[in-house]
């Protein structure tokens, strides 16, 4: 198991920094420069090009840049608000779209579970079509069809909930970028419940555990649930994946100010600096989650945990 | 089946006679019937054999949503390519007139449905438009509205549609070309190659795409150039483990060695013995790598990486539809139809064939 974890470490390392030394590369091949004014002169530019450190080698810079970003400090951005330290600008922008994240991981989840038992307990009935119904629209749609119907139907024209955020009333403005949001996570997640529920439910330690009289939640809860979710660990990576990238997406759709509509405002607007800030700590987050996810599922299944020792 | 009365146990315990044991015992009429007999009956049918590709085709024929799909995708790519041609509009030509005009189509007018008008919402409430009507129009139909350079929505559609089914083609491409080849490589040769080219995977899979994309999009000028390099960047990923596990599967079989003692080569193994044996999951995974390279187009076009105008994508026509969304909704209606038409029968056509090509893969 140490050996397991060492290896999945040492890749984790391996990966932040191959990422670090090519955000590095990239943010020296990014074409225009934030001091493309032309109301600025030569001579401005290499005083501006001084005061940032840009005329130093790059060796130089690479390390200055890991250093500082180790300090999470990661320098200021150029062209959406002028020499503001970049983690002044994500402090309130981290816990926004956090909690919009976290809350429909958790209504994705709850929902996905829900319909995906139910689904498998009632095989064959229509709650079993409604589930698959629901995962294949789920997992087809992209985020934003979602959301647009939403915004339409129900920020628009029935005006319940508020079209775009206000951070005055932050959970009625967060329902909708969450539902539209989860929708992934609730279809996979059911999708997956239902699969390794059914599996379970056919198996012969099942039909062992009924026959010594074990009967209702206790079955459910202790013999059932306990093994099917077992596999659902695995698709937390597409979950993620599909989170961030949803997030982007949903937070323009809805004005959030978070960090997705951030690093499209970053993208669009050429502040590379911001741009690769994000795109480090979109990063970080997945490589840690992977991690997470690795070892919590060698953990619960030891056939990951042997094959790593056979490595 | 029911005893009269409990023996009770204890010293006074005997053997009892056949006779006085049956005595003691009520027999019910249903004592001598089958119990469930409607579950217990099972008919085996026989079927002739048949061979992987037919059984496969016939499971395919039966799956009314995979069908459905595959009749939805012909239809879609069929418009793709006549619809752009089908009215005297082309996808750049701007009538600075005739802005933001709502669909109308002719004979569904009559019905009152896309009949050109349109709800206007104003400080002072709602009111019905039609300028169609206000600017003498009469002859003019935008069957798809036209957008707020006053072009034509329809075309623009499936000018776009085309868009998404190249980045179909597409991926379809790389993971043949890179994933497929990549994966049994590796799983062919295995030890230190495996090995190195497996923590390659790895770390490209530790990267979320996310990044990988946008970063690439930044470096490179948004367009259709720069969405192929993105989606050659991961796109294969997926594919190279299916490839990679299927031949760890196949490699030690017979008829490989008997191909090795031949004196094949191992590239004439990979390809010619392993690779005819594994097609069917590659097929599967290939096929879901579509709807993900569309998504992915999609994706990049709303936050402003797609086509640039004047061409449009299915994404970028989403996206500028969504400006104004809340005035004209139809501009966004059109191309998210499509959109989503086309991910769901591509989602519902690789589950179809899944199931067909790999029944034992079924309900996963």
């Amino acid at each position: 198991m140490k050996k397991y974890i060492g290896k999945r470490l040492a890749i984790s390392l391996v990966t932040l920094l191959i990422v670090i030394f090519v955000l590095f590369l990239l943010l020296q091949l990014m074409p225009g420069s934030p001091f493309n004014d032309e109301r600025l002169s030569q001579e401005q530019i290499a005083v501006m090009s001084e005061k940032y450190g840009l005329d130093q080698p790059v060796t130089v810079q690479f390390f200055r840049y890991v250093k500082n970003l180790c300090k999470g400090d990661f320098g200021v951005s150029y062209v959406i608000s002028k020499d503001t330290s970049i983690s002044v600008l994500l402090e309130n922008r981290v816990p926004i779209s956090f909690g919009i994240g976290g809350e429909a991981v958790a209504f994705g989840a709850v929902i996905g579970l829900i319909l995906g038992i139910l689904a498998a307990l009632k095989h064959n009935s229509w709650w079993d079509t409604l589930c698959t119904f629901i995962s294949v629209i789920g997992v087809s749609l992209p985020s934003y069809v979602f959301a647009l119907a939403l915004a339409y139907f129900v920020g628009f024209k029935a005006q319940w909930l508020p079209l775009l955020y206000d951070g005055k009333q932050f959970f009625a403005s967060s329902v909708m970028p969450m539902i539209a949001l989860s929708m992934f996570t609730v279809a996979t997640v059911a999708r997956f419940t239902r699969t390794s529920l059914l599996e379970v439910l056919d198996s012969e330690y099942m039909l062992l555990a009924e026959s010594k009289g074990i009967t209702g939640p206790t079955l459910m809860l202790r013999h059932a649930m306990r093994n099917a979710l077992i596999p659902i660990v695995t698709v937390l990576a597409p979950l993620v994946v599909d989170l961030m990238i949803g997030s982007l997406v949903i937070e323009k759709i809805f004005s959030i100010p978070g960090i997705g509509s951030l690093m499209v405002t970053a993208i669009q607007s050429n502040d590379y600096n911001v741009t690769i800030t994000l795109a480090f700590i979109y990063s970080v987050m997945y490589i840690v989650l992977m991690l997470i996810v690795d070892i919590v599922y060698g953990i619960i299944d030891p056939r990951i945990r042997l094959a790593g020792k056979t490595d | 089946m029911k005893k009269k009365k409990e023996q009770s146990a204890g010293n006074t315990a005997r053997v009892l006679s056949v006779e006085e044991y049956l005595s003691q015992i009520d027999f019910r009429e249903d004592d001598f019937e089958f119990q469930h007999k409607d579950g217990f009956e099972h008919i085996d049918t026989n079927f002739a054999s048949q061979g992987y590709w037919k059984e496969a085709l016939a499971r395919f024929r039966k799956s009314k949503g995979a069908m459905f799909s595959l009749i939805c995708i012909l239809l879609l790519t069929l418009m793709a390519f006549v619809g752009p041609s089908m009215n005297e509009y082309t996808y750049d030509q701007q009538i600075t007139v005739n802005q933001n005009m709502a669909p109308r189509i002719p004979g569904l007018e009559k019905l009152g449905i896309l009949d050109g008008s349109e709800t206007m919402r104003t400080s002072t409430g709602s009111k019905e438009i039609n300028y169609y009507e206000s600017n003498q129009l009469e002859d003019t139909w935008y069957w798809f509205g036209s957008d707020s350079f006053g072009r034509d929505l329809w075309t623009r559609t499936w000018m776009g549609t085309r868009i998404s089914l190249y980045v179909a083609i597409l991926a379809v491409i790389i993971d043949l070309a890179f994933g497929l080849t990549y994966g049994m490589v590796s799983g062919y040769f295995g030890g230190r190659t495996d090995m190195v080219m497996q923590r390659i995977v790895e770390v490209l899979n530790s990267i979320p795409y996310l990044v990988t994309v946008t970063l690439l999009l930044l470096v490179m000028k948004p367009g259709l150039l720069s969405i192929t390099f993105a989606l050659m960047f991961s796109g294969w990923l997926g594919m190279s483990r299916i490839a990679r596990a299927e031949v760890l599967k196949l490699k030690e079989q017979e008829y490989v060695l008997a191909s090795r003692t031949l004196g094949a080569k191992s590239l004439w193994i990979i390809f010619k013995e392993i690779l005819p044996n594994i097609f069917g999951p590659l097929i599967t995974q290939t096929m879901f790598s579509i709807p993900h390279a569309i998504f992915t187009e999609a994706f990049l076009a709303f936050i402003g990486l797609g086509v640039p105008e004047p061409l449009a994508s299915l994404g970028s026509l989403i996206s500028s539809g969504y400006q104004n969304f809340t005035s004209h909704p139809y501009m966004i209606v059109f191309p998210l139809l499509v959109m989503g038409l086309l991910m769901l029968c591509f989602n519902m056509l690789a589950d179809g064939l899944r199931d067909a090509l790999d029944p034992k893969m079924k309900d996963m």
